[in-house]
């Protein structure tokens, strides 16, 4: 009988690691090509590789980065506020799952895991100052940025003893599933200051600046869909039925996302456009992600209707209104989304879905306004303050005490000719060869 | 000699290219061209920003001919890039002063 249980077990953890490999990988795919190829295809023909590269530094510095004290500082117990030291150089972070946060997968599956969620965030981030940020400024305002905000967001959501971690004895317990406040809404806000910092792409708004290739944007949207599944699914931590929900509500909130995006500019514009679609998948994907594990499908396809038009009238009506440059709109979808998915996760999450939460009696708690605990939105509402309140002045340190190294901006001349020639010496269209 | 440039629509190439190969006309340089003549541009809109984009996508076709042949060359063109509308574009005529082959150095008409 023992060894049965043993076979069980061993099975169950063998399930749950191959799923959670497969969805580190998924969520990597996110960033490069997705997140490289939607945004190069929305710059102009001469910075598609510094855009590209923008994404691929993030694959390539965060990861030693996380490796050297980020995981630590997310996930190790230490303060409500931010990690301490004791996975420092991923110390004690082998085979052996860790019982706090994933007892049937190795430690290391879960540490390679959250890797791939710091990566993404700070490349998503680069979408509001695309065009004009030099590469060395850029790699430096980031690694500021992923102390000063991600790794104390992160920790005060998702680690043990942290904050705002519902599952820890957070003073505030927010329902962030999959990163709606720890990535979208830290990133899609810090996106706009940054954005107001640097300042505008010389000639806008008069000169033109549409897409070079918006197939590169199309290929790279789809493939954020894609790796999303793992982005939320594998947010379950397991190959459970979890997983399955999150999976569903995920794809019905992008779904929903692209029709309502679509309708809302044939609507406004005359024409649904490409652009259009992929922006409101991407728009339903952000604002899906706080309560992907929480919601159930219906809900995840109101969540995606709200957030294809909300959206959409943050990029076209909102941002022509105020003049600001947030060139591949990165707050406009992501922060926008963001938010309001942390407030539609207080309002219909459900323990229909997710019963992880017990109350003292051993039953599973309410969670959302629709269970019967309407204070949740206020909690949400908390969060996402703390997270917007972070990101903004943690922003505007990074920027500050990078632009003590070095330029943030490349020269008018060099904007004139491009980040690819002036910061990388090569092109990505060789006309010669 | 005479060379002849065709700014035509793009998706009247094929047919231009056909009409031309059935008159027995070989030689030809073909370009991917942006222009405008009296044919007004277009609205792009991309995520609510629009853009009036001026210049379209055209086609240009060069060819050098026997002054003999000239008036059937423009005919043949003319016709199979015909639409009727605006837009389908304008032949340039001009005269040639010399011709040079490359790999034998022959010149004049020879050339060609």
């Amino acid at each position: 009988m023992a060894a049965l249980k043993a076979a069980v077990k061993s099975s169950q953890s063998a399930g749950d690691n191959a799923w959670m490999l497969i969805s580190s990988a998924l969520v990597l795919m996110m960033t490069g090509p997705g997140l490289a190829l939607f945004y190069c295809g929305l710059v102009r023909k001469r910075n598609v590789l510094g855009t590209m590269m923008q994404s691929f530094g993030m694959m390539a510095v965060v990861t030693l980065l996380w490796a050297v004290c980020g995981y630590s500082l997310v996930f190790g117990g230490g303060n409500p506020f931010i990690g301490d030291l004791r996975f420092l150089f991923l110390h004690g972070v082998g085979a052996d799952p860790n019982p706090t946060y994933a007892p049937t997968i190795p430690h290391q599956t879960f540490m390679v895991y959250q890797m791939m969620f710091a990566i993404i965030t700070p490349a998503l981030i680069a979408g509001a100052f695309a065009e004009r940020v030099r590469f060395n400024a850029m790699l430096i305002f980031s690694v500021l940025w992923m102390f000063l905000v991600y790794f104390p967001i992160a920790h005060m959501v998702w680690g043990e003893g942290g904050f705002l971690n519902a599952y820890s004895g957070g003073r505030f317990p927010v329902f962030d599933f999959a990163g709606g406040t720890v990535v979208h809404i830290s990133s899609g806000f810090s996106a706009l200051v940054t954005a107001l910092y640097i300042g505008k792409r010389q000639n806008y708004p008069h000169e033109k600046m549409a897409p070079h290739n918006l197939v590169l944007s199309f290929i790279g949207a789809c493939l954020l869909w894609v790796g999303w599944f793992g982005f939320n699914a594998g947010s379950a931590l397991a190959a459970s039925s979890l997983a399955t929900s999150a999976f569903v509500a995920t794809h019905f909130a992008s779904a929903a996302g692209a029709v309502s995006w679509m309708v809302a500019e044939r609507i406004r514009n005359g024409k649904a456009s490409a652009l259009g679609a992929i922006s409101g998948a991407v728009a339903g994907l952000a604002t899906v992600t706080q309560g992907a594990g929480f919601v159930q499908p219906f809900s995840a396809i109101l969540i995606g209707l709200v957030a294809g038009a909300t959206c959409f009238l943050m990029v076209s009506v909102v941002k022509e209104k105020f003049h600001y440059d947030d060139s591949l709109d990165v707050f406009g979808v992501h922060g926008v989304g963001g938010l309001m998915g942390c407030i539609l996760t207080g309002v219909f999450a459900t323990r229909a879905v997710n019963s992880a939460l017990k109350l003292a009696n051993g039953q599973a708690a309410p969670l959302g306004w629709i269970d019967g605990n309407p204070m949740q939105v206020v909690n949400q509402l908390i969060g996402a303050g703390i997270g917007i309140g972070l990101g903004v002045v943690g922003t505007l340190v990074a920027l500050k005490v990078t632009s003590l190294f070095t330029p943030l901006r490349i020269s008018e001349r060099e904007e004139d000719a491009g980040m690819d020639l002036t910061l990388h010496g090569e092109e990505g269209y060789n006309f010669e060869a | 000699m005479f060379k002849i440039e065709a700014i035509i629509q793009p998706f009247k190439l094929d047919g231009v290219m056909e009409a031309l190969k059935a008159a027995g006309i070989d030689g030809i340089t073909v370009l991917e061209v942006r222009g405008h003549g009296r044919q007004k541009g277009h609205k792009e809109v991309y995520r609510g920003r629009e853009y009036n984009v001026d210049l379209l996508p055209k086609v240009m076709l060069q060819m050098v001919v026997p002054a003999g042949r000239k008036e059937e060359v423009i005919r043949t063109l003319s016709e199979a890039a015909r639409t009727g509308a605006i837009g389908d574009g304008k032949i340039f005529v001009s005269e040639i002063a010399e011709a040079i082959r490359i790999r034998n150095d022959e010149r004049g008409e020879a050339a060609l």
